[in-house]
């Protein structure tokens, strides 16, 4: 799925994470880490400034590509006239509802199968068919369900949704320490219990796993939706555009959903911190 | 300190096997067993790996069911295992307080930790524990469900010669206070004539030879015949 590729742009680097670490490394260079990050922005930035000097010198034509700063200026524009933060809200209500709806989905069945070798007999087999469809292939016949409306929208985000959380929260479930959980019945755990202290702690690295796969493939499965038939939203204002040739509009909610990806796996990602600080892997440094 | 009352301790069992047989499907890995265990006593179980020791051990933990003959026992056992198992994701004091009712459990839980002189530590991670330090946890977290009878699994095997010692001496203690009825399953002739009122010696299922420590007197001696009953000849141990 090209939305997992997502998730490694927004990787934070190594050094990054090591930042309070000053000796150097294996392959050390004399710059520290602090320079190291100064010098990972100097193709991004330097990249800009040539992209807005040909823009201003007419060499790249402002209906291909207009310059940073005029889509810049858009956005000021846009948001002093209110239509961007609405499209904006619109676009994220949409993203949330139908997190909810399929992250709820696929963590009840996922929870269930995890735990029940009948339910994985009665519902895994269906569940793997029906996740072998290229999700967006249903376009089409989602269309023909729902319309082009709200409805439509949701349901895409959903069904992108519940897959990854689906197959992460039985896998997290399934692969929880059986000598823990041989521990909680010599504690003389009960079952709620062995559910909520041993197997939900167990499985969550899993679970959050699925959590930021789901949010990179909620905001894909958006953007499609969103393309067709909408009459409000970060798509609608990008399609609404390309009938006038507003290319810096276009590029704006461009910009705009790469934002949004990349706040979105930062959360996740303190999510993780901040649920995992037990686990070696995740937490802070203590 | 005080000791609980003679006759409160030394006239019930705390575990008491009658018969047992256990098997995996059609290999009996343990048969006829009878064993009793009084409150207060430290019984040892000595045997090669494959003798069906750690068997015994599960199968009166509850963990594994039986194919015949009884088990008595009253409430339920506490055991500490070769791991630590602690849950990583819990602070110690929660750790120690698995199983308890929540009524007090974190006072419960400090007063175990203290026992086991991590009093200090609440708050903190297992993975912020040497080997020796989580299992002192596992045998607090045993110690606090205040079980008649305590199940130990090789707790100790994991650990370096010097904290196995210390180990000992802490074990020891505790076990005098609390007086439980205690199981040790090990294979180290060493740990049991030091730890053990009696000595039992498990081969193929069965248990083979038994010693009360307290009557050898001679320790070497009693040393050397054990690793005999083991199939170690002495001058191959030395």
């Amino acid at each position: 799925m090209s939305a997992i590729e997502h998730t490694s742009i927004t990787a934070t680097p190594l050094h990054q994470r090591q930042r309070s670490n000053d000796r150097r490394g294996p392959g050390g260079t004399a710059v520290g880490p602090r320079g190291l990050i100064a010098i990972s922005w100097i193709a991004p930035v330097l990249l800009v400034l040539v992209w807005e000097a040909l823009a201003r010198n007419g060499w790249l034509s402002p209906q291909i590509l207009p310059a940073p700063s005029k889509v810049l200026a858009t956005a000021v524009k846009l948001t002093l006239a209110g239509s961007l933060p609405h499209d904006l809200g619109v676009s994220l209500l949409r993203a949330a509802v139908g997190f909810t709806l399929g992250g709820g989905v696929g963590f009840a069945l996922g929870t269930l199968v995890g735990f029940s070798r009948l339910a994985e007999a009665a519902i895994d087999r269906s569940v793997q068919m029906i996740r072998a469809i290229p999700f967006l292939a249903l376009l089409p016949l989602v269309i023909v369900w729902f319309g082009v409306g709200e409805g439509q929208k949701i349901f895409l985000v959903s069904l992108g949704v519940a897959f990854p959380i689906y197959i992460n929260t039985t896998l997290g479930i399934r692969q929880v320490d059986p000598k823990l959980l041989e521990l909680g019945r010599v504690q003389g755990l009960s079952t709620a219990l062995l559910i909520r202290r041993v197997i939900l702690p167990g499985a969550l690295p899993s679970i959050l796993t699925g959590v930021r796969y789901a949010l990179a493939t909620a905001w894909l499965a958006l953007v499609v939706a969103e393309t067709i038939g909408a009459q409000a939203g970060l798509g609608f204002l990008a399609m609404d555009a390309r009938e006038f040739l507003r290319t810096d509009v276009i590029v704006l909610t461009i910009v705009i959903y790469a934002l949004i990806g990349v706040g979105a796996d930062s959360l996740a990602r303190a999510l993780e911190r901040r649920l995992l600080a037990w686990h070696p892997n995740y937490g802070a440094a203590r | 300190m005080t000791r609980p009352h003679p006759d409160q301790t030394d006239t019930g069992d705390a575990v008491t096997v009658t018969d047992l047989r256990r098997a995996y499907g059609t290999r009996t890995v343990i048969d006829a067993l009878t064993l009793r265990i009084a409150r207060g006593e430290f019984v040892a179980l000595l045997g090669e790996s494959g003798c069906g020791k750690t068997t015994l051990l599960r199968a009166l933990a509850g963990l594994d069911p039986i194919q015949g003959g009884r088990i008595d026992a009253p409430g339920r056992p506490a055991v500490v295992f070769q791991e630590h198992r602690l849950l990583p994701w819990d602070t110690l004091w929660r750790n120690v307080a698995l199983g308890l009712p929540p009524q007090g459990a974190r006072e419960r839980a400090a007063a175990a930790l203290a026992e086991v002189g991590l009093g200090d530590r609440l708050d903190d991670w297992p993975r912020n524990l040497s080997g020796g330090q989580a299992q002192r946890v596992a045998l607090a977290r045993a110690l606090v469900q205040e079980p008649e009878l305590l199940l130990l699994d090789e707790p100790f095997a994991a650990l370096d010669a010097l904290t196995r010692i210390r180990m000992h001496g802490l074990v020891k203690e505790l076990v005098a206070r609390h007086r439980p009825g205690v199981l040790l399953v090990t294979h180290d002739v060493d740990e049991a004539i030091a730890l053990a009122d009696r000595i039992l010696v498990m081969r193929s299922g069965v248990i083979a030879a038994e010693h009360h420590t307290d009557q050898a007197g001679d320790a070497p001696g009693l040393r050397r015949l054990l690793l005999a009953e083991l199939g170690v000849r002495a001058g191959l141990a030395a």
